[in-house]
């Protein structure tokens, strides 16, 4: 499957919903930085996998999701709500990036300089995820094709 | 009050070039990826190692593992709850953080502490 960058949306998020993200991951980084001097890092790590952002932006895909004016009012918020939905179920597969870039970060940080860690365990972490969700998207669409084909096919004679 | 200072813009502005990645990439299904981004982990660990060393930073990044495997849990719960059961995005997400609590403490109770 192809990716590519849809540069048309950067008009569709408003000012206040970048100002939203930028103060949600600033609170949740001095949050983990004041929860690791009070209980020790053991719990404050537990805090850099925080879902963070993730409310804001399922919000926003519900919200963006709605706006599209291709079906009745009732439609599209049940729609918006699947959206979000959906997006849930990639970042559940995109947690286990997540653990991918703490394992890396563990291993590696004795033996490579932090930047080069740093670099590592996030290539790791998206390539892994890029890869888990292509199988998955496979996966679905080979169930779905199954569903639709008939048991017993007319043979042409 | 300086290093808390810095810590709100490395963080704010980490989470800001991932959410607008996330906003570009095509198909959705990519986009969704960065929801979980390491955003927050990368910002905090950056900054933990030029503060406190890198055995400080390994210690967080072991509990990390268990807070992803919370991560894991709430997502899928959040995923099932909008989906089957079609209710708000926002009350739902917010409410299932209880279960992000609840299982990254359970579980680091269980085997890391």
């Amino acid at each position: 499957m192809q990716t590519s960058l849809d540069l048309s949306a950067l008009g569709k998020t408003k000012w206040y919903e970048y100002a939203l993200r930028f103060a949600f991951g600033g609170a949740i980084t001095v949050a983990a930085g004041l929860i690791a001097n009070k209980w020790g890092p053991g719990v404050g790590g537990l805090f850099l996998a925080f879902p963070a952002i993730f409310p804001a932006s399922a919000t926003l895909v519900e919200k963006h999701e709605k706006q599209k004016k291709t079906a009745t009012r009732l439609d599209r918020t049940i729609r918006g709500r699947e959206a979000a939905g959906l997006d849930a179920a990639d970042a559940a597969i995109g947690s286990i990036g997540l653990i991918a870039f703490a394992v890396a970060i563990r291993r590696l940080m004795p033996l490579l300089s932090t930047w080069l860690v740093m670099i590592c365990a996030t290539l790791a972490c998206l390539i892994l995820r890029r890869d888990l969700v292509s199988a998955e998207t496979r996966g679905r669409l080979r169930g779905r094709r199954k569903r639709h084909r008939p048991e017993h096919p007319i043979e042409n004679r | 009050m300086k290093e808390l200072f810095i810590r709100f813009v490395v963080g704010g502005t980490v989470v800001s070039v991932f959410a607008v990645f996330d906003d570009l990439l095509k198909p959705k299904s990519f986009a969704g990826l960065l929801g979980a981004a390491p955003s927050v982990a990368l910002a905090t660990l950056s900054l933990t190692v030029l503060k406190d060393g890198k055995a400080y930073a390994q210690t967080e990044a072991r509990s990390m593992i268990v807070g992803a495997i919370a991560f894991f849990i709430y997502a899928l719960c959040v995923s099932r709850l909008l989906v089957r059961h079609k209710l708000s995005a926002l009350a739902v997400t917010a409410s299932s953080i209880l279960i992000w609590m609840a299982a990254a403490f359970g579980l680091w109770c269980a085997a890391l502490r």
